[in-house]
Order: C-alpha cells, then sequence, then structure tokens
C-alpha cells in the first residue's frame, strides 16, 4: 500500500494521471475530459442508459467488432498479398499453416456478426424512435456508417480470390453499369456524347474506374485491397467519432420515456 | 463609372474596399479553379490507360476446324467466347450471362448453355429459356480474314432483341 503510495507521488505516474483517484463528482467528471480515449463518451450517463434490455448494447457491441475486425485485420496484412498469384494460396495458408491463422476466421466470422449487430442496432433505434429530433442528423450518420459497413463486407468478399469472390463481386459490380450517366448502361449515359462519340462508355464509366479494367482483374484485387484496409476504415473511423461525439451532444444516449 | 487608375501596392497606399473585394473573389476564383482541378487530376488516376486484357480483335483459325452442328469451348477461357456452328453458319457467342455476367457452361448432354449462379439456360443459338436471364446472349463481330482465318471483334456486339441478328457481320456462312 505504501509503495503504491509512493508510486503515484512519482512525477511520472502524475505526469500521465492529471487527476487523484475519482471518488468525487469533480474528479470523476476530470478524469473523463483529460483523458483523450475517454473525452467522446459523456461525463455521466443516465441509469438507464446502461440498461440491457432497452439498449441491447448494439451499438457497443458493432464498435467493439469494429475493434476486432480492426486488430486481426492488421494482423492478416503481416501474411496475404494482394496479388492475383498469391492471394488465395495466402488465404489459404491463413486456414491451414499458418500459426494462430485462425485471425482469418476471427475476422470472417467477426464480419458477418459486424452486419447483424449494425441492423440490429439500427431497429432498436427504430423502435424506440431515437431517430426523433434532436437525433435526427446522428441517424443519418448511422445510415453512412451502415453502408461503409456493407461496403466492407463487399471490398473483403474479393480478397480470398476464389471463385465465389470473383463472381460474387462481378455480379455485385455490374451494377455499376447502371448507374445514371455514370454507368454506360444506365440512363443519360447516350445523352454524353462529343459528336457521334460516346463519352461514357464500358472502357471509361464508373464501373472502369472502380474495377481498374473492363472485367474484375488483377487491379480489381489491389483496388479492393486498399478500399478495405485503408480508405472505408479511415472514412468510418472519422464518422464513428462523429456518431460518438452527437450521441452525447443530442441529449445522451436515448433512454425509456 | 469613370475609369480609376489601379491601386499601387506602395506602403501608404489606400487600399480601397472595392479593390479589397476584387481581389479576395480573384484569390477565391482561382483558389476554386485550382481545387476543381486537383480534383479531376485525382479522379483521372483511377482510369488506367493500359489493361493487362485480352485483346478485342484476334483470330481463331480457319472456318474447317470447326465441325458442323458444335460448340466450340477451346476460347472461352481466353478470350470469354463460344465459336457455335449450325450446318453453314458460324457465330460467336459472348460467354457472359445476360442476367448478371457470370459465365454459363455448356452442358454437351443436354445440348444448352447453363449459368452456375442464378439457373439461366440457353439454346446453342443463345435463345433464352429457363431461369432469370431476360435476354439472349450477345454475338460478336466475326468475318474472315486475309489468310482465311476467322477473325474476331468483340467491341461489335449484336443482341437479337434488337434485331441484330441479321446482320450480315453477324455470322459467317461458308460456301
Amino acid at each position: 500500500m505504501a509503495l503504491f503510495k509512493n508510486l503515484t507521488e512519482t512525477q511520472i505516474w502524475k505526469s500521465i494521471f492529471r487527476h487523484k483517484y475519482p471518488d468525487n463528482t469533480r474528479d470523476q467528471a476530470l478524469a473523463v475530459l483529460s483523458n483523450v480515449f475517454l473525452h467522446l463518451h459523456p461525463i455521466k450517463v443516465r441509469k438507464s442508459g446502461v440498461r440491457m434490455s432497452f439498449t441491447w448494447c448494439m451499438g457497443g457491441v458493432t464498435f467493439f467488432l469494429f475493434l476486432v475486425e480492426t486488430i486481426t485485420g492488421i494482423l492478416l496484412m503481416f501474411y496475404f498479398r494482394p496479388v492475383v498469384e498469391y492471394a488465395f494460396n495466402d488465404m489459404k495458408d491463413l486456414r491451414e499453416v499458418t500459426p494462430m491463422g485462425i485471425m482469418r476466421e476471427l475476422h470472417r466470422w467477426g464480419a458477418h456478426l459486424m452486419v447483424i449487430t449494425v441492423w440490429l442496432h439500427m431497429l432498436r433505434v427504430f423502435l424506440t424512435g431515437s431517430y426523433k429530433p434532436p437525433r435526427e442528423f446522428n441517424w443519418n450518420v448511422g445510415v453512412i456508417l451502415l453502408v461503409l459497413t456493407l461496403l466492407l463486407s463487399f471490398t473483403g468478399y474479393l480478397l480470398p480470390w476464389d471463385q465465389l469472390a470473383i463472381w460474387a463481386v462481378t455480379v455485385g459490380t455490374n451494377m455499376a453499369r447502371a448507374t445514371p450517366l455514370l454507368g454506360h448502361e444506365g440512363p443519360g449515359a447516350a445523352l454524353l456524347t462529343l459528336g457521334d462519340i460516346p463519352i461514357i462508355t464500358a472502357g471509361s464509366d464508373v464501373r472502369f474506374g472502380l474495377l481498374g479494367g473492363t472485367v474484375v482483374g488483377p487491379a480489381t484485387l489491389m483496388r479492393f485491397y486498399v478500399l478495405h484496409c485503408v480508405f472505408i476504415p479511415m472514412i468510418a473511423g472519422v464518422l464513428m467519432a462523429v456518431h460518438f461525439w452527437r450521441v452525447r451532444k443530442d441529449g445522451g444516449i436515448s433512454g425509456p420515456l | 463609372m469613370a475609369s480609376t487608375t489601379p491601386p499601387t501596392r506602395t506602403a501608404n497606399a489606400q487600399l480601397t474596399r472595392r479593390s479589397f473585394l476584387e481581389s479576395v473573389s480573384t484569390g477565391w476564383f482561382i483558389f476554386t479553379a485550382a481545387c476543381i482541378a486537383g480534383l479531376s487530376a485525382t479522379a483521372r488516376f483511377f482510369f488506367p490507360n493500359d489493361l493487362f486484357e485480352p485483346p478485342t480483335r484476334f483470330k481463331i483459325g480457319l472456318p474447317e476446324n470447326y465441325a458442323p452442328n458444335s460448340v466450340d469451348e477451346n476460347w472461352k477461357a481466353k478470350y470469354r467466347i463460344w465459336v457455335v456452328r449450325d450446318g453453314e453458319k458460324i457465330v460467336i457467342l459472348n460467354a457472359t450471362c445476360t442476367h448478371l455476367g457470370c459465365t454459363p457452361n455448356w452442358l454437351l448432354t443436354e445440348g444448352k448453355f447453363k449459368c452456375p449462379c442464378h439457373g439461366s439456360g440457353f439454346y446453342r443459338d443463345g435463345i433464352n429459356f429457363e431461369g432469370p436471364a431476360p435476354r439472349p446472349l450477345e454475338r460478336f463481330k466475326l468475318s474472315l480474314a486475309a489468310d482465311g482465318q476467322i477473325e474476331v471483334d468483340k467491341s461489335r456486339k449484336y443482341q437479337k432483341e434488337l434485331g441484330q441478328w441479321n446482320d450480315p457481320d453477324s455470322f459467317l456462312k461458308i460456301s
């Protein structure tokens, strides 16, 4: 006990923790406020805010799964090479040879689970009417986060580079052909011409830009890898910060009336 | 408004409201234009000039190599086409399902193309008859090259529902 007391008196300890053990309201508030990891969280939570039967903790579970996906995903990046010659075999190696390669299954099942929990979270927010003012903006942020979660699933789908992956993404990206104006089979694309020469063709439309070619190929694998590992998680991270911050700013986590 | 001499940039020059607003709006205009140019250039970055894909014009050998009333699958892996000969007529079928773009299989014993993704079926001439495919398979342009080989041009396609299968470039008659 004396050792602990001496430890808390050292300059190193004091430089990290600015406040004494938070046993009073003021220090409890300051401990949250002065911590970069806690400061997105509200200083005080209503008693009903921790009632599982009301919130299902689905937002929290989703965020937890996002962290699981981030950690296992970074670990997988040490082995997986997003190149046509290696991708499928690297994925199989992770499953069958690599020590603790179960990380790959954790990543996969965690992804499935995250899609489910995101939907359940949305369902809970809908059923409790928590989308109503003043929370309508945060509902919209949540809808974008839902789309980003689905896009993370979709881009991750291609990476094993097996038949299922290639054809599922072929089917999925064929929808981009029908994008208004920007897809070469979409409405309005025929209007964009230079004299007789169409501007939006199979080699210049939005699907071409997404795939890096006219078919799902090596360029697509690399593009989806970068989108999956860097681009979408980065945007999702920023929006999650906004999402959590607005929960607190728009009246705290919703509770029973 | 009478023309005035532009304000000089000396230390004691008068900075009028008008000249201030002019330079501010010029600055914002240049800044906005630079942002748009930069974003457009970045968007262009995603559209590669060189593709590592098979050529769209290629030769597939002499017409005699294809047996009458047969479906030839030898070019499917490389060029994604079938060569279908019906009597004296040869057509090139696009091996892309018209439902959602998968590659169907040729089932010889059943005499039909069957897509593994959602079960669309096509007769040997490319007409759809089962599953969700909304229209027949597409055909590609073919012609006889100077050396007697069949030359396929995948950049020209012919769709039956548009009445394009009567186009003389969409089939080859062997005399």
